[in-house]
């Protein structure tokens, strides 16, 4: 299981990268795995206002429809459009090519609420129980 | 088992269309003679004829039978589906429906023995299920969920309030969170506890005077009880919300406990599942939704009317209605296998039944609990969920378990639902099942498990006894082809006036 130590990552397996104060968001590669291949995702289109907890967008498996949240409170201002075409790069490249959006941050202290790489670890064993 | 040879034993078999058999005076059958229907003022011929083939008898039913044998079904083997109560339809349903198929709608008198049959129905399903009212038309369970919803909502906008959070737990049915949004509600996703139930202070948690219901599926999709419903109706009426069941899984408790009791205000049942009309194929079901006293003026119509002289009749002034939902009636046909299903058993019947649905699971979860993980431990009544935890490591997955299990002649269980279990196997045998399948279920079950830890390559690229043999699903749905022909064009070639 890849867990880079630069991310920071939510309970529902997503993962952030801060980019001054903005941050951008995909699935860990926990999630990607659990999902199996996946064929088809939705992003929310850009401008969209997220909180924390908001969907961001729609992944879809073969085994099932997951929604993928917002971290943080801001505004979408890049979307990954190329994951329209390829999801199966989701799969591929989960911490890299196939981010899923941008989002300025209204507030960039709140990623404090996010786990590191160690927490995130953790969490994952403790859930396995 | 024929685990251990590979074999197909199906030609590579495409079925025709029926309209390109078609040809000129196949069909001699005769057609019957008009009845006098009196006045017949609303009614007049269609002014075009549809395309119908053209074809014999034999033909019809070789055609039918070709597609049945590339088919699996209840009649050929078991069929452990979760949550999807695939019982066996009984023949004497189809034997009495076949009395009823004859009836023209416009033959009033006749008419009268549909009405008053379909009534005697939804008292029967008021009683089972603890209800007051009933409406008969919803087409099936999503179609009842989503007029259950918007009946809410009606009732929720009747007394000048504007809620629109519905608080759907994860273990509840996919068609829950759609039949929300559809209605117009926001769902919010609760999680049921660490035991596999919805608690009463998890659900006060999330309540404030923005929801409108909670939709609650019981016994829910992992089998389990929601023991503390009572008390969960209680907090949602001090709050003004209502308690909708989705009643799914009714075969596990009907003629023992009924929801009507339980403080639920509004639910819908499925025919095709707990009542013995056939499932699947893409219908038709039936989704009758029942009301308690309070919601009863927003049920769709037409409502079922008995007036002084015992004669039934439709009405449509009912001003509080959320409308129609259907074409008149329903579908009558399931209604009336229903029925004959009901007052074939009889009350002792449909307990028993209960009770032998909620055996013969546990005699399952028993024998196989060892063998694969069994994530909750909770007592379950007609259905249980397993993992393939213990599997995983071999490179096996619930998919490869399920695939293998149709080489064994059984339709594989649920896979990957509910989603709060990861490689779930949602398995229900139903009351239908004698001993002996179900032993040779669990036979298959262990020789599965037994051939992961020894040779995990024999089990991957099964099926190979099927018609169809492994399909390579992501390929599928990554390049999705979709195949329509116009009957009208074919038709314009093969069928001559």
């Amino acid at each position: 299981m890849v867990i880079p130590e630069d991310l920071l990552y939510t309970k529902d397996h997503e993962w952030g990268r801060r980019e001054d104060t903005s941050l951008r968001v995909g699935i860990s590669d926990y999630a990607q795995s659990e999902l199996g291949d996946i064929v088809f995702v939705e992003l929310e289109k850009m401008g969209t206002r997220v909180r924390p907890g908001e969907k961001i967008g729609t992944v879809e498996s073969v085994k099932a429809v997951s929604e993928i949240f917002s971290p943080v409170s801001g505004a979408i201002i890049e979307v990954n459009d190329s994951l329209e075409q390829s999801p199966e790069m989701i799969n591929t490249d989960c911490y890299g090519d196939a981010w899923m959006v941008l989002i300025a941050m209204d507030d960039p202290t709140e990623t404090a609420h996010l786990m590191g790489a160690q927490a995130y670890r953790d969490y994952l064993e403790a859930e396995a129980k | 088992m024929p685990f251990d040879e590979t074999v197909s034993t199906f030609p590579e078999h495409r079925e025709p269309l029926l309209i390109t058999l078609s040809s000129q005076g196949k069909n001699s059958r005769l057609v019957p003679e008009p009845f006098d229907a009196g006045d017949l003022d609303d009614l007049r011929p269609a002014e075009h004829l549809p395309v119908l083939p053209d074809i014999s008898e034999v033909e019809t039913i070789r055609h039918f039978t070709r597609l049945s044998r590339l088919n699996f079904g209840i009649d050929q083997g078991m069929y452990p589906l979760g949550s999807c109560t695939m019982k066996h339809n009984p023949k004497i349903s189809e034997e009495i429906l076949s009395r009823f198929a004859a009836i023209h709608p416009a033959d009033r008198r006749a008419m009268q023995i549909i009405l008053s049959s379909i009534h005697t129905l939804a008292g029967f399903l008021q009683e089972i299920c603890g209800m007051d009212a009933c409406s008969l038309w919803p087409a099936a369970g999503a179609h009842g969920e989503l007029t259950g919803m918007m009946i809410i909502k009606k009732a929720v906008k009747a007394v000048g309030q504007d809620r629109t959070t519905v608080l759907v737990p994860d273990t509840a049915h996919g068609t829950n969170p759609a039949s929300c949004s559809i209605a117009g509600f926001i769902t919010k996703n609760i999680p049921s506890g660490p035991e596999g139930f919805v608690t009463a202070s998890l659900v006060q948690k999330h309540l404030d005077g923005d929801v409108a219901a909670l939709m609650l599926t019981n016994p829910n999709t992992l089998g389990i009880f929601e023991q503390e419903i009572s008390r969960i109706a209680t907090i949602l009426h001090e709050n003004g919300s209502y308690l909708y069941m989705d009643g799914a899984n009714l075969n596990a408790i009907m003629g023992i406990s009924r929801p009507g009791d339980m403080g639920v205000d509004c639910m819908h049942v499925n025919l095709h599942k707990t009542f013995g009309a056939p499932h699947g194929g893409g219908g038709p079901g039936g989704g009758p939704v029942l009301v308690k006293k309070t919601l009863e003026r927003f049920l769709p119509v037409p409502r079922l009317e008995r007036d002084s002289s015992g004669l039934f009749h439709l009405s449509l002034h009912y001003p509080d209605s959320i409308g129609m939902v259907h074409s008149t009636l329903g579908n009558v046909g399931v209604l009336i296998k229903a029925l004959t299903y009901l007052l074939s058993v009889g009350p002792d019947g449909i307990r028993k039944a209960a009770a032998t649905a909620c055996l013969n699971a546990n005699y399952l979860k028993k024998k196989l609990r060892e063998t694969f993980d069994l994530p909750y431990d909770t007592p379950t009544l007609h259905e249980f969920v397993l993992s393939d935890r213990k599997q995983k490591d071999a490179g096996i997955t619930t998919m490869d378990i399920a695939k293998m299990l149709m080489d064994a002649g059984f339709h594989p269980p649920t896979v990957h639902f509910p989603l709060v279990v990861p490689g779930a196997l949602m398995i229900e045998p139903t009351e239908t099942e004698p001993l002996r399948e179900l032993q040779r279920f669990t036979d298959a079950m262990e020789r599965i498990a037994e051939m992961c830890r020894s040779g995990p390559g024999s089990v991957r690229n099964r099926p190979q006894s099927t018609p169809v043999t492994r399909v390579d699903e992501v390929h599928a749905a990554r390049n999705l082809v979709l195949t329509w022909k116009d009957a009208e064009s074919i038709g314009s070639e093969q069928v001559s006036k």
